[in-house]
């Protein structure tokens, strides 16, 4: 069996010495060029696993390990650099252009300067922005623009993993769902492994492959959406049943059906 | 007129040297300490607390208080330090300036580098950690320009304070511009002090400005201005020490340092003696406006060489001696006590005394029928006593107190020139005035007899460091004036500068005595 491209082993988090966890006991794997979404209602953990993958948040307990090796040595910054991460905030550094905040990491990186420019030029194109967009500043953008950046900024070295928390959370729903199949189609486009964070089970159904829920710090389990529609779990049923109802509804209310 | 604005001109090269190198390096000094405990009280709010309430503590102090304290402070490291690493500590002059100069600037550096640090939008730090900036990285790219326009507000303020608190320096005998304001407070020059403040004045509104290129350029990310503020700064700070860094190359170095208390005859007596011994070919730098209780001690410590103190004055207030002794044997009791405790030479004595006495305006002495102390015991509960600032608080006044039973009405405090003035607006009724004054005589006052010897006498006596005890020159120089200057010239020497009309210097108050010798 092929090892997978991030391998959680029983994490534990807590934020308060250990009285209460964000995050109990949670064993997961992801297989590489797979599209996990992690969902859960708010509190549920997910942002805090997330983050433990590149080290924004060390762990209490368990381990780590990127394709066979675990992340815990070494220090995190380095680790980072080989993710991607892209999250809800955005984050654009407003003191530096677009093509510059593109550039950031390949920077830490140490690339040629050559190389950097033909990337960030790449990057604007893969994301769908105009070569000229480099020279703005991130507050002359608007926020669907902003997350397409975070993006090109997320992917400017190459990395195989990215990770990503609420990425379209703040966007209109036409943004929104263009910039979800967008990213779709980069990940396949560029095989990478995705691990994306959303509260929105519509979103995980539509652009992930697996789906894993989480509810008060626990995994409550990790499958297709199709099988954990069929889960025997109440809890799990009834999320994955919530898009479909909604639907339904929404497509009733539209034909002037009570 | 014209006479004061160009002796103001011509000492400007030295005082806004002094005050610029001073300013400058305790701003410098007070940035290199704010900024890193900025950065870390920014990172553990541990820290923040008890670094803002530390600094807020030391703005409240009043930043006279705090400038003098340094010396005592700076005196005792000095003791505890000399066996260590063997090196005296200069407990006056530009190191206490620099150092309470630098505490005072640190709040608003601190406070708004911290708030810079805090304010920066978090999901730029989170971002900044997402793509894998160690620590120092996210500080130094993100951080750290981020912050720069608020934390440059904070330095504006923090050159606008100092410079301006630099004119207290003085005051611990660092050259600044202060020397205009105190000198000028103390002779009713008010051109010396509208000269003073003008000055400081510009000087911190050019510093502001020039800082607010930067901060300008800082918020529009525009390197040009920040360059062009910067090089304004660099430039400005170098044309003003240039000229003082010429001479200093130039001249002799100074050799002697004469002190002087913050009064008119002081200033005039450190000019004689200060003359004299550039007339030897010697190098001297007078610091004046000094309290009393600070001059000796910094005489006995070497900071200073040679400044001229009076009798009373040590056998009370430094030697600790209650009663008074006759003139002739306290002086000589006083070398011999001076010399075996701190080791200072008590040269000799002027000639002249300066002694504490109670005066009144004449018409007002005469009406009640006042000659002495003892007249005036009974009418004191109607009239309101003006002395100046340490009067009130020196043992003679104790002594007075009690022999005569002396219970006033009210007290106030007020600089020597304003005390002299407050008498003849109906302010204060009595007056301590000063025996050698020359406004005594100019404003017809009254001195009242001490028939019950209460106050000592204040002979004017020259005093030598230990270290300059031994010097040949210095005593050759010096000699010529023991016993040489009676009490009419001293008065007149001091009503020179004292007066409104015809107003001199004590330059040229000092020229005068130095003409009387001959």
């Amino acid at each position: 069996m092929d090892v997978p491209a991030i391998a959680l082993d029983r994490i534990g988090k807590s934020f308060d010495g250990r009285r209460t966890f964000a995050v109990r006991d949670v064993s997961l794997d992801v297989a590489r060029g797979a599209f996990l979404a992690l969902v859960g209602g708010s509190g549920a953990g997910k942002s805090t696993l997330l983050k433990t993958i590149n080290r924004l948040i060390e762990p209490d307990e368990g381990a780590v390990s990127l394709d066979g090796r675990p992340v815990m040595a070494g220090p995190p910054a380095l680790l980072r650099r080989g993710f991607g991460y892209v999250f809800q905030g955005v984050g654009l550094f407003p003191h530096m252009t677009v093509a510059e905040n593109i550039a950031i990491t390949p920077r830490l990186l140490g690339w040629p300067q050559g190389e950097i420019v033909a990337r960030v030029d790449e990057l604007l194109a893969l994301v769908g922005l105009p070569a000229a967009y480099g020279a703005r500043r991130p507050d002359a953008l608007s926020g669907g623009q902003r997350q397409r950046v975070g993006i090109a900024r997320a992917l400017a070295a190459r990395p195989p993993v990215m990770l990503m928390d609420e990425p379209f959370g703040a966007l209109d729903p036409l943004t929104r769902a263009d910039l979800g199949q967008a990213y779709r189609a980069l990940h396949d486009r560029l095989g990478l492994t995705t691990v994306m964070v959303t509260h929105d089970l519509q979103e995980a159904v539509l652009l992930a492959d697996r789906i894993a829920v989480m509810k008060e710090g626990r995994l409550l389990g990790v499958d297709t959406p199709a099988a954990l529609l069929a889960s025997d779990n109440p809890d799990i049923a009834a999320l994955m049943a919530a898009p479909r109802r909604m639907a339904e509804r929404v497509a009733a209310r539209l034909e002037g059906r009570p | 007129m014209n006479a004061q604005i160009a002796a103001a001109w011509r000492a400007l090269p030295g005082a806004l040297a002094g005050h610029v190198l001073v300013s400058a390096c305790a701003l410098a000094l007070g940035l290199a300490l704010s900024l890193p405990l900025a950065v870390l009280a920014a990172r553990h709010a541990r820290v923040r607390w008890p670094a803002l309430a530390l600094a807020s503590l030391v703005q409240t102090v009043p930043s006279l208080a705090l400038l003098a304290l340094f010396y005592p402070l700076l005196l005792a490291l000095s003791a505890a330090l000399r066996p260590l690493i063997g090196v005296v500590l200069p407990a006056l002059g530009f190191l206490p300036a620099l150092l309470a100069l630098t505490l005072y600037s640190m709040l608003p550096i601190l406070r708004t580098a911290i708030a810079g640090l805090t304010g920066v939008d978090p999901a730029v730090i989170e971002a900044a950690d997402g793509v894998g900036m160690t620590p120092s990285q996210r500080l130094w790219r993100i951080e750290a320009p981020l912050a720069a326009p608020v934390v440059m507000a904070g330095v504006r303020t923090a050159a606008v304070w100092t410079i301006g608190a630099a004119t207290l320096s003085t005051t611990v005998g660092q050259t600044s511009l202060g020397d205009y304001i105190f000198a000028g407070l103390q002779t009713e020059n008010w051109v010396f002090v509208l000269f003073g403040c003008a000055a400081s004045a510009i000087l911190a509104l050019a510093a502001d400005q020039l800082l607010g290129l930067i901060e300008a350029g800082a918020g529009a990310r525009d390197r040009r201005r920040i360059a062009l503020g910067a090089a304004g700064l660099i430039a400005g700070t170098l044309a003003c020490l240039a000229p003082a860094a010429a001479s200093g190359l130039g001249a002799a170095p100074a050799r002697y340092v004469v002190g002087a208390k913050n009064f008119s005859e002081q200033f005039t007596l450190a000019a004689l003696i200060g003359d004299r011994l550039k007339a030897s070919g010697a190098g001297v730098s007078v610091r004046q406006g000094l309290g009393s209780a600070v001059i000796f001690r910094a005489l006995a410590s070497g900071d200073l060489d040679v400044y001229v103190d009076y009798s009373g004055t040590l056998w009370t207030n430094v030697l600790g001696h209650a009663g008074a002794s006759p003139p002739a044997e306290m002086v000589e009791d006083l070398k011999q006590e001076l010399k075996a405790r701190y080791g200072v030479e008590l040269l000799g004595p002027l000639g002249f005394e300066n002694a504490y006495a109670l005066a009144m305006k004449g018409d007002r002495a005469r009406t009640l029928g006042v000659a002495s102390i003892a007249d005036l015991a009974p009418h004191a509960p109607d009239l309101t006593l003006g002395s100046d600032l340490e009067f009130l608080s020196r043992p003679e006044w104790a002594s007075l107190r009690g022999a005569y039973g002396l219970s006033f009405k009210a007290q106030r405090s007020f600089s020597p020139t304003f005390m002299y003035r407050a008498l003849q607006d109906g302010e204060a009724d009595v007056v301590s005035a000063f025996s050698s004054d020359g406004r005594i005589a100019a404003d017809g006052l009254t001195v009242l007899a001490d028939p019950k010897g209460a106050l000592p006498s204040y002979d004017a006596v020259i005093l030598i460091s230990p270290r300059r005890v031994n010097d040949a020159r210095l005593r050759q120089a010096l000699q010529p004036l023991i016993g040489r200057i009676d009490v009419q010239a001293m008065r007149q020497a001091n009503l020179m500068v004292d007066r409104d009309q015809d107003k001199q210097t004590p330059a040229q108050a000092a020229a005068f005595l130095e003409s009387r010798l001959r």
